[in-house]
C-alpha cells in the first residue's frame, strides 16, 4: 500500500502540506524554561503517512500538540517556524488557530475511553464538528454524520450515531473519533497513538480502515507513535525523537533495513514485534535440570511441596463466575470471566498466557496465587491443591514459593514506603533476620535487578516506570521464590526499558531456577521470554502449544489471527 | 525500489556528538530522598494562603495557653455600672453589656471555642476513620451494617439533633462546670458528625485497597490487618485530614449557634465567643453599640476562617494535580 499511494500523489503536488523548521518547544515552570523539543525539522506532502517514532518523554506529542496550538498551560513554541499549506501557522492568532482547528487539521486523540463526552449521543458529538465548522446545518448535517461513521467502517451508523459512547466498545469508539476527526475533510488529520489503548486485533482492523480512507480520500496522516513496527508497517516516511531531538529521520523502510544513529539501532534491536528470537542466557539450557534439581534437594521450606514434580503448578477446569447484577434485586446473573482452563507450568520454564482485554487471563493468574477463590476447578502448586492448604504457617510456606510482578509500576509499590521497606516488607512478615540481615538481602536483591544500593532510602515517585518495576522484581524474588507471576509486568514500559526488563527477567530465570506464568497481551514479547504459550479468548483456552509451534504453525483461527495483528510483523529486516 | 526522496524528506542522521545517547533507565540521584509528606510540606511551605491561615492560628493557641500575654484583665470581673462604658485605659475595646471588659472576653473566649472544634474533630476524625476503614475494607455485612447505621446519622441534621441532645442533658445535669460544658457540645455533635468521616474513609480505602501494592502485600502473605494499618489506611488518609481540618471551622461555628441559643456552653461559668455574642443580641435592635458584637464575631470568623484556608492549602498540597 506504501507504494500506491505514494505514487498516487507523487509529483502533482511538490508543495509540502506541513512544514516544521527548528521548531523549539519549551514549558515554563516558574522563571525557568524547560525545553522539550530542540529544533525539529519535518516536512509531510499532501496525501502521505509521516510518522514520529520516539519513547515516553521523547518530545512526540509535544511536537504534535504545538502544530495546532494544544500545548498545555505552560508550554509555548519558543523557536522556529510551522508552516501549513505554504503560510506560517507558528505565531498565528487564536482565532486564525481556531479556523485552523477541524477545517483544515483534525486531531485523533489518544485514548478513546475519555475522549469522547459521555452525556452526549455519538452522532451529536460529530455533528457539532460539523455545525462549528460551518459545513451542514440541520437534517443536512444527521445525514452527514450517518455517512462519516459509515465511512470510518461503523455497521448500523443510523442506529449507531443516536447512542453513547458507554454503549460502545474502545475500538467503535476509536472509529467514532476518526469520524469526528475527518468530518470536515481536513488537508491534515494528526493521529496521537490512535490505537495505544486498543487491542491488537482491533489496532490492526482501524489501522487498515485508516490506510483505505487514506487511498480514497487522500488526506495526510501525522501519526505519532512509541511503535516503531507499527510506524514502519504504516508511514512513508519515519522521523525519530530522542529527548526532544530528532535522531533520524527518512523513508520508513531505509530506517527499519539501515539505522544510522545509534539510538536508532537500539530501537530496531530491541523492538519485540521485530526481533522475535527466544532470549538467551548462557546457562539458559541448564535452567530446567538445575530447578528439577533444587526441588528434589528438599529444600527447607519447600519440604511441603519438594516432590519434584514436572509440572510445578497444575490448573485444571479452572472456572471463575463472578455475580453481576440482573435485572431485578433478587435475580443474579452470572458472568464467566474464566471458563474451564487446564494446562501445567514445567518446572524451570515460562508459560505464557496470551489474550486480550476481556480474556480472563489475569483472572487466572490471581487464582493462581491464591488472591481470588475459583468457582470450580483446582491450582496445585506441586501436587498440592492450594486451597487445601490450611494453617498460618503452612499458608506462608506456599507464599514464599509463589510471588507476583503486577502491570502497572505506578500502583505496584506502596507510594508511602520506601524502597527499602517495600523489598523488606517479604521479609518482616515471614519474620526472615533481623534487621541487619534483612539490609544485607535488600542490597543483594537490589543488586540482582541492577539498582544500585543508594535507591533504598527513596521512595517509588521518585523513580521511573522500569525502576519500579525492577523492585517489584526484587520485592518478588526476596523469598526466594520458585514461580513467579509477572501479570503484564512489562506493558506499561518503554520498549528500550521493556527489552531491559526481559532480559533481566531471564536472566533471573536462568540464575535461580525460576519458573514464569507470564500474562501478556503482547505476542511480540512472549517470543522472547516463554518457552509454551496458552491463548485464551474470552474465558476460554484457545490454544496450548509451545512458542515455535504457536508461531510457525498455529492451529486456530483466533491465533492467527492475533499473529496476523503484531504490528511490523511482516517487515523483513535487511 | 529506490526513489528519490522529496525536497525536505532526505535521510538525516543527528551528529551523535549533539544528541548523545544516554543510558537506558538510569536512577536519578541529584535530589536527596523525600517522602510523599515531605514534598506535601515542601509544597505547603510555598503556599501563601498557608502562611496567613499559620499566623492567624498561631495567634488564636497562643491565646488559648497564655492569655494574660494580651490582656491583664479576668474576663469575669465585671462591674455593671462600667455598662457599654467606651474604650479606657487598659481597656482598648471597651465594656459590654454586663460591664465586662470586651477584648479580656475575647481573648479568654478562644479556649472554650476552639476546644470544641478541635476536641470534636479529634472525635469524628477517630471514629470516623476506624468505622470507615474497617467497612471499606472487609465489605460484606460489616459494610452493610457500618453503612447504614451512618445513614440513619447522616440523615439526621447536625444542629438540630445537638440541639435536642443538649436540651436533654442540660435538663438532667443544669450544674455545670466549663470542662463538662465544653464536653456535653463535644459529645452532641460529635454523636452526630461522624458519619460525613466514615464515607470518606469508606470511599478512600475502597480505590486504595484494589491497588496493586496491596494484593502484592496479600501475596507475601501479610495478614489483613497488617495490610489495613500498614499500606491501606495510610494512603486513604488524605482526604480526612483535609476534611477535619475544614470541620473543625464548621463545628466552631455550630457551638457558637448553639450557644446562641443558648443551649450550648452554660452562660455563667464559660467565657466563650458565641455567648458574648448571645449576650450582645439585645444591642442588635437597638443598633448602637454594635462593636460589641462584632468583635467576638471578627475573632469567630477568623479562626473559622484560618481553619478552613488551612484546610484548603493542605488539600492543594496533598494533592497537586487537583489543582490544575
Amino acid at each position: 500500500m506504501t507504494e500506491t499511494r505514494a505514487g498516487a500523489v507523487y509529483g502533482n503536488n511538490e508543495q509540502p502540506l506541513l512544514e516544521l523548521k527548528n521548531l523549539q518547544v519549551g514549558f515554563r515552570d516558574g522563571k525557568t524554561l524547560i525545553p522539550a523539543v530542540n529544533g525539529v525539522n519535518l516536512t509531510l506532502y499532501p496525501g502521505q503517512v509521516v510518522a514520529i517514532v520516539g519513547e515516553s518523554g521523547s518530545g512526540k506529542s509535544t511536537t504534535a500538540h504545538a502544530i495546532i496550538d494544544l500545548l498545555p498551560g505552560t508550554g509555548e513554541v519558543t523557536g522556529g517556524e510551522i508552516l501549513f499549506d505554504g503560510k506560517k501557522i507558528s505565531g498565528a492568532n487564536r482565532k486564525q488557530i481556531l479556523a485552523l482547528r477541524g477545517s483544515s487539521i483534525g486531531l485523533v486523540p489518544q485514548d478513546p475511553m475519555t475522549n469522547l463526552n459521555p452525556l452526549w449521543r455519538v452522532g451529536t458529538q460529530i455533528k457539532e464538528v460539523l455545525t462549528v465548522n460551518g459545513i451542514a446545518k440541520g437534517k443536512a448535517a444527521d445525514q452527514r454524520v450517518v455517512e462519516l461513521l459509515t465511512e470510518a467502517g461503523l455497521p448500523d451508523a443510523e442506529m449507531r450515531a443516536r447512542q453513547y459512547p458507554h454503549e460502545f466498545s474502545g475500538g467503535m469508539r476509536q472509529r467514532a473519533l476518526i469520524a469526528m476527526g475527518l468530518a470536515a475533510r481536513p488537508k491534515l488529520l494528526i493521529a496521537d497513538e490512535p490505537t495505544s489503548a486498543l487491542d491488537v486485533t482491533v489496532q490492526k482492523q482501524i489501522l487498515d480502515h485508516l490506510d483505505t480512507m487514506i487511498d480514497d480520500l487522500g488526506f495526510a496522516v501525522l501519526l505519532i507513535t512509541h511503535d516503531l513496527g507499527l510506524a514502519a508497517e504504516r508511514a512513508d516516511h519515519l522521523v525519530v525523537m530522542y529527548r526532544g531531538n530528532v535522531v533520524e529521520s527518512g523513508p520508513a523502510l531505509e530506517i527499519l533495513q539501515d539505522p544510522q544513529h545509534p539510538y536508532t539501532q537500539r530501537l530496531v534491536s530491541a523492538a519485540p514485534s521485530l526481533a522475535s528470537q527466544r532470549l538467551t542466557s548462557a546457562a539458559r539450557a541448564h535452567v530446567r535440570e538445575q530447578a528439577t534439581e533444587a526441588a528434589q534437594e528438599n529444600l527447607p521450606g519447600t519440604q511441603e511441596f519438594g516432590q519434584g514434580r514436572d509440572l510445578i503448578v497444575e490448573v485444571e477446569n479452572l472456572t471463575k463466575k463472578f455475580e453481576t447484577q440482573g435485572g431485578r434485586p433478587w435475580a443474579k446473573e452470572y458472568f464467566t470471566a474464566v471458563d474451564n482452563i487446564s494446562f501445567g507450568l514445567p518446572r524451570g520454564t515460562t508459560t505464557a498466557i496470551v489474550g486480550e482485554s476481556g480474556s480472563g487471563k489475569s483472572t487466572v493468574a490471581r487464582m493462581v496465587l491464591d488472591l481470588l477463590e475459583p468457582t470450580e476447578g483446582v491450582v496445585r502448586f506441586d501436587g498440592v491443591d492450594i486451597r487445601s492448604i490450611k494453617g498460618k504457617e503452612e499458608q506462608l510456606a506456599f507464599r514464599r514459593q509463589i510471588q507476583p510482578v503486577f502491570q502497572n509500576p505506578y500502583a505496584s509499590l506502596d507510594p508511602l514506603s520506601s524502597i527499602f521497606d517495600s523489598i523488606a516488607e517479604p521479609l518482616v512478615v515471614h519474620k526472615i533476620g533481623d534487621r541487619a540481615s534483612q539490609e544485607a538481602r535488600v542490597r543483594e536483591l537490589l543488586d540482582k535487578v541492577s539498582l544500585p544500593a543508594s535507591v533504598m532510602p527513596r521512595y517509588p515517585h521518585e523513580l521511573s516506570g522500569g525502576q519500579r518495576q525492577r523492585v517489584a522484581i526484587a520485592r518478588a524474588l526476596a523469598l526466594e521464590p520458585s514461580v513467579v507471576i509477572c501479570d503484564e509486568a512489562v506493558s506499561a514500559l518503554d520498549v528500550l526499558v521493556q527489552s531491559q526488563i526481559l532480559s533481566l527477567l531471564n536472566d533471573l530465570q536462568s540464575e535461580l531456577g525460576l519458573s514464569y506464568l507470564f500474562i501478556t497481551h503482547d505476542l511480540a514479547v512472549v517470543r522472547q521470554i516463554a518457552d509454551d504459550v496458552v491463548v485464551m479468548q474470552s474465558g476460554k483456552l484457545v490454544e496450548h502449544a509451545s512458542v515455535a509451534e504457536t508461531f510457525d504453525s498455529p492451529r486456530e483461527e483466533y491465533t492467527r489471527k492475533l499473529l496476523d495483528a503484531i504490528p511490523g510483523g511482516s517487515i523483513k529486516l535487511g | 525500489m529506490p526513489e528519490t526522496p522529496r525536497p525536505g524528506q532526505e535521510r538525516f542522521v543527528a551528529s551523535i556528538e549533539e544528541t548523545p545517547l544516554r543510558d537506558i533507565d538510569v536512577v536519578d540521584t541529584t535530589a536527596a530522598p523525600e517522602s510523599q509528606w515531605a514534598e506535601a510540606w515542601k509544597r505547603l511551605r510555598g503556599r501563601g494562603l498557608f502562611w496567613v491561615s499559620a499566623v492567624l492560628l498561631l495567634g488564636v493557641i497562643v491565646m488559648i495557653a497564655v492569655p494574660g500575654l494580651f490582656t491583664s484583665k479576668d474576663p469575669t470581673m465585671c462591674d455593671i455600672t462600667l455598662s457599654l462604658a467606651g474604650p479606657a485605659e487598659g481597656s482598648p475595646l471597651g465594656y459590654n453589656l454586663q460591664g465586662c471588659d470586651v477584648w479580656s472576653r475575647t481573648v479568654y473566649g478562644a479556649r472554650a471555642s476552639v476546644s470544641v472544634g478541635i476536641f470534636t474533630v479529634l472525635i469524628v476524625a477517630t471514629i470516623g476513620s476506624i468505622t470507615g476503614a474497617v467497612a471499606g475494607f472487609y465489605g460484606g455485612w460489616i459494610d452493610s451494617v457500618v453503612s447504614r447505621i451512618s445513614d440513619i446519622f447522616f440523615s439526621i441534621p447536625l444542629l438540630l439533633a445537638a440541639i435536642v441532645m443538649l436540651s436533654v442533658v442540660n435538663n438532667l445535669f443544669p450544674e455545670r462546670t466549663f470542662w463538662t460544658g465544653v464536653a456535653s457540645v463535644v459529645l452532641a455533635l460529635s454523636l452526630f458528625a461522624w458519619p460525613q468521616i466514615t464515607r470518606q474513609m469508606r470511599g478512600a480505602v475502597l480505590s486504595v485497597k484494589n491497588l496493586e501494592f496491596v494484593d502484592a502485600a496479600k501475596a507475601i502473605g501479610a495478614s489483613n490487618r497488617r495490610n489495613l494499618i500498614k499500606h491501606v489506611v495510610p494512603n486513604s488518609m488524605a482526604p480526612v485530614i483535609v476534611t477535619s481540618m475544614i470541620s473543625l471551622g464548621v463545628f466552631i461555628v455550630a457551638e457558637a449557634t448553639l450557644s446562641f441559643l443558648g443551649i450550648g456552653l452554660p452562660r455563667q461559668e464559660v467565657v466563650s465567643w458565641g455567648n458574648d455574642i448571645a449576650d450582645a443580641q439585645v444591642l442588635v435592635r437597638s443598633g448602637e453599640n454594635l462593636d460589641v458584637m462584632f468583635i467576638p464575631a471578627t475573632a469567630l470568623a477568623l479562626t473559622v476562617l484560618a481553619f478552613i484556608l488551612l484546610g484548603d492549602a493542605v488539600r492543594d498540597a496533598l494533592d497537586p494535580k487537583a489543582k490544575k
